[in-house]
């Protein structure tokens, strides 16, 4: 460690950044709402919420990375992060939980239940109840698509967010060994694959909005399906900014072999999202 | 941010900048333990407001004050207010002063981003109460959010998604700050089972909010989903179901009401203990009951839905998994009483509102158990049978707990005595008005009356004339208690640091007030 640590828990200073996270998502609040009820500039004020949650974010973790490296977090204080970060995946899977279990009670209950009985026979005697579905009305009002097959694009994402688990733990074999080339080429790689994983997604997205007829509105599958791939692609976007924070600061000559919680804090989220990309791949691309 | 222009204290510390900006900035936790409190408060009146509107409005068949519509926005905004705004972040209050002091921690582990939870909550409080002035009023689909209705209505719909969205994003990282607190800040000797119970029935709550916050904001995300990006998650026509965002609400929504409820616990195993000279009796069985009851939580949703329909077998798994649950409360109620059995009781406010919480919360529990019973439920759901056993837990549960540890710990907070005949008169108009408003009701519910209607059948009318009577008798009483609070704040008789002669633990340690920073070096425990 660079400086010395004390035995002190480090007690933070009285700090702004709170209150300005706090005033950045009452304008997002407001500006979302009204950009949804299409009321006049609530795009800009959405935009202006935007802008100072990422200047909090950029202050406010600046401000931690600076306490960090001046040595102001002994081993009880990392400890703390590593519960912190622990609970914090936690509560993503359980986030996750509620859409897959959306999923779930679509394909498993509720679609079949909507192809027997009598209410069926009265409102949609027509439907055939089998996945993938864009559900009994909007199928009778000619409503069709195509679903995503699973050995394209998705496979080779599969492939691409499987690689970059190997490569951020290579990165991570060479901070321990304090190899800084191993470590920021380990991080290149793992950002590349990110970010291409990213890029594929955005054209699988267009493909199926513009050539499948599969869009948000098709059904409970296209909303299911986006709203999973959605809600997972977000994580993707919101680790490859991390990990790009992690190569930065590991150029800049942050992080010791034996201090450097950040970086796995990222890693343990990384695997977390490449966990939840194979769970989709499966249920989700695969199995229909 | 700012740190150089004050003076330090003795410790060595900063001074705390003055004026509105000590409490936006501060990382402090009994300053944010006093925010959540004061928070609670102001809510508090305002959702109470809401109530007795309703209460008047209910005082005569037929409809006198208040649109229809509007009667709906009171009783969906009294429900989310009350839950959300209310009793969450008192209890999360208890939990920043208290937590540390107990512990021997400095402060949470995370003072800043424990600054942030709360300063979170104004802004979905302003979110909230804002649609009340909003084309087509405040949202009126009651507080469970169901589809279709909540999918229907305005722009006040949308803005209390994204509050919930934003009072989930509090409540996580309060979780998160006192889960890290109680397993990593312990002072050396503190043992997981030495902990008071108040940290381990916070710790236990702690996990049920990280479980279930984040599904409920996936079941709001999908409500708004449904209402403006054209999915159809809910809707049949698109293969989506209703009923879904039920099962997705109250597994997040039953878990909720243990949230409510075990922190009550918690306080309240403090207070018996100490008014009665003697240890809590069955310490260990009270950690393993208030384990058994989350675990327990995360199997009984559906017995809020045997009305919508499904299959006997799910009936009888719903009917008998909440029925398991009495056995550990009721571990639980055997175990305070059994504290008290031979003890050399004394009867301080606290004392009284933890007992009138026994006795109370025990008739709730009795009537949930009823309620439990799929084919009475299916005869009470949706009457006031329904109504009156939840404000049973939550108004003589949870809020009655809440009371009582205001009065047990601010002598510590503020280092002056209550006065204690106040005190006594609060007591006893509250729990007299809280009787006369909700015991009727069940009356009212086996006879028959649907809640969330402004107007009623002529043969209700007795019943509700004394439930309002009451509703009103217990909502003025409420000043008596911000009296005695103001008045404690401002002076009063000074307390020792060892507040209660029967109290132990180490937050009778330190002096009264609290100092500023307390812990800074780890105290010895035995």
């Amino acid at each position: 460690m660079s400086l010395a640590q004390t035995d002190k828990y480090y007690l933070p200073q009285p700090s702004l950044w709170p209150i300005v996270g706090s005033v950045a998502l009452l304008l997002m609040a407001v500006g979302g709402a009204m950009t949804l009820r299409e009321v006049d500039h609530g795009g800009w004020v959405l935009l202006a919420g935007v802008t100072i949650l990422l200047f909090m974010m950029f202050g406010w973790f600046g401000e931690v990375i600076r306490d960090s490296e001046a040595g102001r977090y002994n081993k009880q204080v990392d400890s703390s992060y590593r519960w912190s970060m622990s609970w914090f995946i936690f509560s993503e899977v359980m986030f996750f939980a509620a859409f897959f279990g959306a999923l779930f009670y679509t394909r498993v209950l509720s679609v079949p239940w909507l192809g027997e009985g009598d209410t069926m026979r009265q409102l949609w005697p027509a439907f055939q109840a089998a996945w993938p579905t864009a559900g009994p009305g909007l199928t009778a009002d000619g409503l069709r698509f195509t679903p995503m097959g699973a050995w394209g694009i998705p496979a080779i994402n599969t492939l691409l967010l499987l690689s970059s688990g190997v490569t951020v733990t290579w990165a991570h074999w060479g901070l321990k060994k304090n190899n800084r080339r191993q470590l920021v080429s380990g991080l290149v790689m793992t950002v590349v694959l990110g970010a291409t994983f990213l890029g594929l997604q955005v054209y699988e997205y267009h493909h199926a909005y513009t050539e499948l007829g599969l869009t948000l509105g098709a059904g409970v599958y296209g909303a299911t399906f986006f709203m999973l791939t959605g809600f997972h692609g977000f994580h993707v976007l919101v680790g490859t900014t991390m990990l790009l924070v992690m190569l930065l600061r590991s150029i800049a000559g942050h992080f010791t072999p034996d201090h450097h919680f950040a970086f796995e804090a990222v890693s343990w989220y990384w695997h977390f999202v490449d966990v939840v990309w194979v769970l989709l791949f499966i249920l989700v691309y695969w199995m229909i | 941010m700012s740190d150089a222009a004050h003076a330090p204290d003795a410790h060595g510390h900063p001074a705390p900048p003055g004026g509105i900006m000590r409490w936006l900035t501060t990382t402090n936790h009994k300053d944010i333990g006093s925010l959540y409190l004061w928070f609670a408060l102001i809510m508090l009146f305002a959702a109470g407001s809401m109530a007795l509107l309703i209460r008047a409005e209910l005082f005569q068949p037929g409809l006198q004050l208040v649109r229809p519509d509007f009667f709906n926005q009171l009783t969906t905004m009294h429900g989310l207010i009350m839950i959300f705004g209310v009793i969450m972040p008192a209890f999360t209050g208890f939990a920043n002063w208290q937590v540390p002091l107990m512990l021997g921690a400095p402060d949470m582990a995370f003072p800043r981003m424990n600054n942030w939870s709360f300063w979170l909550l104004p802004v979905a409080a302003i979110l909230l109460m804002s649609s009340f002035l909003l084309p087509g009023g405040a949202v009126a689909g009651g507080w469970t959010m169901y589809p279709p209705l909540f999918i229907q209505g305005g722009v006040s719909y949308d803005l209390t998604i994204l509050a919930v969205h934003i009072m989930g994003l509090s409540s996580i990282m309060g979780s998160i700050n006192i889960i890290t607190t109680i397993l990593n800040m312990r002072a050396p000797g503190i043992a997981l089972m030495k902990m008071p119970l108040f940290v381990w029935t916070w710790l236990i709550t702690a996990y049920l909010l990280i479980a279930t916050m984040p599904v409920l904001a996936g079941a709001v995300t999908m409500l708004l989903a449904d209402r403006n990006f054209g999915t159809h998650f809910f809707n049949a026509a698109g293969g989506g179901d209703p009923v879904m965002f039920q099962h997705i609400f109250w597994f997040f929504g039953h878990p909720e009401v243990y949230i409510l409820i075990l922190p009550a616990f918690g306080i309240v195993s403090q207070i018996i203990p100490t008014f009665s000279r003697k240890p809590l009796f069955g310490y260990a069985s009270m950690v393993y009951a208030t384990a058994s009851i989350a675990i327990l939580s995360f199997t009984v949703w559906a017995h809020h839905m045997f009305a919508v329909g499904m299959p006997v077998a799910a009936q009888l798994f719903f009917m008998l998994s909440t029925m398991l649950i009495a056995v550990p409360t009721g571990v639980k109620v055997f175990n305070w009483v059994a504290t008290m059995w031979k003890g050399s009781l004394t009867f301080e406010t606290p004392m009284l509102f933890a007992i009138a919480f026994v006795c109370l919360f025990t008739i709730g529990g009795f009537s949930g158990l009823v309620l439990a019973v799929a084919p009475v439920d299916i005869q009470l759901q949706d009457t006031y049978y329904v109504v009156a056993h939840f404000h049973y837990v939550l108004v003589s549960g949870a809020l009655f707990s809440i009371f009582a540890g205001i009065y047990f710990w601010l002598p510590k907070w503020t280092g002056h005595m209550y006065d204690e005949t106040l005190g006594k008169w609060h007591f006893w108009l509250s729990v007299v008005g809280m009787n006369i408003v909700f015991f009727p009701m069940h009356f009212l519910g086996l006879a028959g009356m649907p809640r969330r209607i402004p107007d009623y059948a002529l043969q209700f009318t007795d019943f509700n004339q004394i439930a309002t009577v009451g509703a009103f008798v217990f909502g003025f009483s409420q000043l008596v208690f911000l009296a005695v609070v103001l008045k404690a704040i401002k002076g009063g008789a000074k307390a020792p640091a060892r507040v209660w002669e029967g109290a132990e633990g180490l937050e009778w340690t330190v002096p009264s007030p609290a100092p500023y920073h307390t812990f800074e070096t780890v105290p010895a425990v035995k």
